[in-house]
């Protein structure tokens, strides 16, 4: 069966689902209290954090040198982090979880088809069929699937599902969400959502960047952001493509059957483009350094 | 008949005198109010209604255009800015406990642009108090407010419930 995106997909739709739901959040109310990192734990239970949700500590952890925050984890599936800016006087926070894609490359990258696009916008994957591939983990423009490793002998995928199960598809808002005190997270419909971001921006152009992260990026996400400083200052990966991650793919998809009978002259195909192509990759590495912490 | 000289009567007339102002803006509000929306995590809070009326400019602070008297806020003056005082002033009158159920979202796809963004009760307690706490020191934290319960510690594995230190974080 295809999962619904693919269906979609088919149908020449790149534009998600009509009445999809989504998540505004908007950095210039976020407090960085933390509590929907304690939400997340218990709704999807999660082990017990290392320090509690309450320890504002945890903003001065980074990794690999100081070039990185925290990052959603097997055991955290959304992360809070710090931000300072020139352009605030005031520290910014930032949550970090599954953008959940309209396009989502996870989806498309997984080859036994474990994961699937609700018609409501969640991302969400069957641990029973994952194989522990990590195909996900590289396709992920935002560097999102966590690889749970706590299991040898059944490693899978873990991350945000939009609390789907439990909530989303009965009409319910993310845990995350209804916990927010400040209602720096709005759940409600794509469409609306795009609306209020909009009209906040109208009211108040001198509060926000005039850009609605997520809106179109990489094909648009069920989840969006607005911020009072520029997005690469607070960790957003703002050199991502406006199109779907699948339009790259989609025609090598299509050509993958084919690829069987005509093996012996695409690899000497293969071979002559990566040594005419060579030298022509510069900026790739530099996409990949500001995407670590996006 | 009514018969001005009887004693009653004047009594009920006093009576009626030391009413009406009673039923104007601002003397009928309540002294205190117990805010108890976040009772799972958190101690009601006993908001002081009374000292917050001393405190700000005027009512509309926080009542918008509710209160009849006049409107703070430049973007809702454009159509509300002469209100008389009307029947619903409370706060969760218009600002909803619930504001991410079915049928909330739903009655806001329907609204007009001016009122789609209308927070959930917490998002305006939360938004309007902090700004102004923060302005006249008053208190910003969130056990400042109200304490947290012990089911509140439990769920922010804080207190008797925080995990055992580690030896080292950042890897
Ligand atoms: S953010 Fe990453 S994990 Fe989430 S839907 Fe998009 S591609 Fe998939
Ligand atoms: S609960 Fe809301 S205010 Fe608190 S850290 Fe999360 S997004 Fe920010």
């Amino acid at each position: 069966m295809l999962s619904p995106a693919k269906k979609a997909l088919a149908a020449g739709n790149l534009a998600g689902f009509p009445d999809g739901m989504g998540v505004l959040v908007d950095l210039t109310r976020c407090v960085g209290c933390r509590s929907c990192e304690a939400a997340c734990n218990r709704e999807q239970g999660l082990p017990a954090p290392d320090q509690p949700f309450d320890d504002y500590s945890v903003f001065e952890q980074s990794f690999h040198g100081g070039t990185q925050k925290r990052r959603p984890t097997e055991k955290a599936y959304t992360v809070v982090n710090r931000y300072e800016s020139e352009a605030s006087d005031k520290p910014i926070y930032r949550k970090i979880q599954c953008n959940h894609c309209n396009e989502p490359a996870c989806l498309t990258s997984c080859f036994v088809g474990a994961y699937t696009k609700t018609p409501e916008g969640a991302v969400t994957y069957n641990s029973k069929v994952c194989v522990g591939c990590r195909n996900c983990m590289v396709a992920c423009p935002f560097h999102v699937p966590a690889y749970s490793y706590s299991d040898p002998i059944d490693p899978v995928i873990k991350k945000c599902i939009f609390c789907y199960d439990s909530r989303v598809k009965h009409g319910m808002p993310p845990a995350c969400v209804e916990i927010c005190p400040s209602q720096a997270l709005i759940f409600g419909k794509r469409d609306e959502l795009l609306k209020i971001a909009r009209q906040r921006m109208t009211k108040d152009p001198a509060k926000y960047v005039d850009h609605i992260y997520g809106e179109h990026e990489v094909g648009g996400t069920s989840w969006l952001y607005l911020s009072g400083v520029p997005f690469e200052e607070v960790g957003f990966d703002t050199s991502l493509q406006q199109e779907p991650i699948i339009s790259n793919v989609k025609d090598f998809l299509g050509t993958v059957p084919m690829v069987l009978a005509i093996w012996p002259a695409l690899f000497t195909g293969f071979h002559l483009l990566a040594t005419k192509g060579k030298g022509d990759h510069h900026d790739h590495g530099q996409a990949e350094e500001e995407g670590e912490d996006s | 008949m009514f018969v001005a000289s009887s004693w009653p009567a004047k009594g009920v007339l006093l009576l009626l005198f030391l009413l009406l102002p009673l039923s104007g803006y601002a003397t009928d509000a309540p002294e205190g109010i117990v805010i108890d929306v976040l009772s799972n995590h958190y101690e009601p809070v006993v908001f002081d209604h009374e000292l917050h009326v001393g405190v700000a400019e005027d009512c509309s602070t926080c009542h918008h255009h509710t209160t009849g008297t006049g409107t703070a806020d430049s973007y809702c003056a454009r159509c509300h800015s002469n209100e008389a005082e009307q029947e619903l002033v409370s706060c969760q009158d218009c600002h909803l406990a619930d504001p991410f159920s079915a049928a909330a979202i739903n009655v806001k796809s329907g609204q007009d642009l001016f009122h789609v963004d209308v927070s959930g009760l917490k998002g305006a307690y939360h938004q309007n108090c902090i700004g102004c706490h923060k302005e006249m020191d008053g208190p910003t934290g969130c056990q400042d407010c109200h304490a947290r319960t012990e089911e509140g510690d439990r769920f922010f594995y804080s207190g008797q419930f925080a995990p055992p230190p580690a030896e080292d974080s950042g890897h």
